[in-house]
């Protein structure tokens, strides 16, 4: 229990470079030596859903390029009227703008996790998931107005019926992933505000020392839903 | 033993651990995140087209991911052998997707000759080439 990475003998002077990848992968028990053990859990699990929201952009863009009916405009189609004019694509700038800020927050809660300052964290916890509540609820504004359009999965007014099924599937997908988030970001915050990690108290259903390092990996959750957003924003609404 | 890897745990955060930088790299990052979405706006609101319209939408695209998973996901500062575990499966798919886009023209091509809209000339312009 008492020992630690920078206690005598038991770690040498960490190698560097690709030696270090050497040293990591050929180590006894540990792949990557001195990464705790829940950051690369989260990127594996990262990884999986990349290839998830892969396939669901491959098989987009599969669709899109070998149809031969036109596809809709995505810049007529999220555009806004706005004092009497139509504006391409407004709704989907504001959410990319509330989604970066909501990562911004976060970058900073992780950092003030870390300086053990309880209140900061929380604040900065409590405003990415609001960021992300007004990203989900602006998703929902956008699905509605293009339900009332006449948007179905199996079709749309404005040609390609792929149009729909794909816009429901990717964008609902990662609202999906952006509401789970929310739900996560909220019981962080709560540990953080009660003191548990700390305390060190173990989690629900975990006999786990609670630590700040769960910031972190709600951190890096909360960024792979920003960085998802960056590629369909640009598949998905400027293509 | 197994909580060799959680120094903190026995020091009482005496000393630095986990991922600690200075705030302003995030605040930097965060500006260049916005002025990067506000120029891929800008390419659809000019209405750019064509292929300065792809370059630009890949270039802005890139640059955010790259900057969200260097900084704001800390790769930058990772062990060498983490980095490597994350990046090469998706480099892998990027391939996949490559293959996919060579394949897709083909397919289009087949599909404008034998299933285009009689009205349609097979030889249109397909409706992504703008």
């Amino acid at each position: 229990m008492a020992i630690s990475i920078d206690a005598g003998p038991v770690v040498a002077k960490p190698a560097e470079g690709w030696q270090s990848v050497v040293a990591d992968v050929s180590s006894d028990q540990r792949a990557f030596k001195g990464v705790p053990w829940g950051k690369p859990m989260m990127w594996i699990f990262l990884v999986s859903d990349t290839f998830i929201f892969g396939s669901f952009l491959i098989s987009y863009m599969t669709v899109r390029a070998s149809t031969t009916v036109p596809w809709p405009s995505p810049s007529e189609v999220f555009g806004l009227e706005l004092f009497g004019r139509n504006v391409p694509l407004l709704l989907i700038a504001i959410m990319t703008f509330v989604l970066i800020s909501s990562s911004g927050t976060m970058a900073l809660a992780v950092n003030y996790g870390y300086r053990r300052d309880r209140k900061t964290t929380f604040a900065l916890l409590l405003a990415t998931a609001a960021l992300g509540a007004t990203f989900v609820g602006m998703q929902a504004f956008e699905w509605t107005k293009l339900i009332l359009e006449g948007v179905r999965p199996w079709g749309n007014p404005w040609g390609a019926p792929q149009f729909g099924s794909t816009f429901f599937m990717i964008t609902g997908f990662h609202g999906t992933h952006v509401t789970i988030g929310v739900i996560f970001l909220l019981i962080v915050a709560t540990k953080v505000r009660r003191g548990d990690l700390d305390a060190q108290r173990p989690g629900f259903l975990t006999g786990r020392r609670g630590n700040y390092e769960i910031v972190e990996t709600m951190g890096l959750y909360w960024h792979f839903v920003d960085l998802v957003w960056v590629f369909i924003f640009a598949f998905f609404y400027l293509w | 033993m197994d909580h060799a890897e959680h120094p903190h745990d026995v020091h009482g955060g005496s000393h630095p651990v986990g991922q600690q930088h200075p705030l302003g790299i995030y605040f930097k990052i965060w500006g260049l995140l916005f002025v990067l979405s506000a120029a891929s706006y800008l390419v659809d609101y000019f209405d750019v087209q064509g292929v300065l319209r792809w370059f630009l939408i890949v270039v802005f695209m890139l640059l955010k991911a790259g900057l969200i998973v260097s900084v704001f996901m800390h790769m930058v500062w990772e062990r060498l052998a983490l980095v490597y575990a994350i990046l090469v499966p998706p480099l892998l798919l990027v391939t996949l997707l490559g293959i996919g886009a060579l394949e897709a023209g083909y397919t289009h091509l087949a599909r404008g000759t034998f299933f285009a809209p009689a009205a349609e000339p097979a030889v249109a312009a397909p409706a992504h080439a703008k």
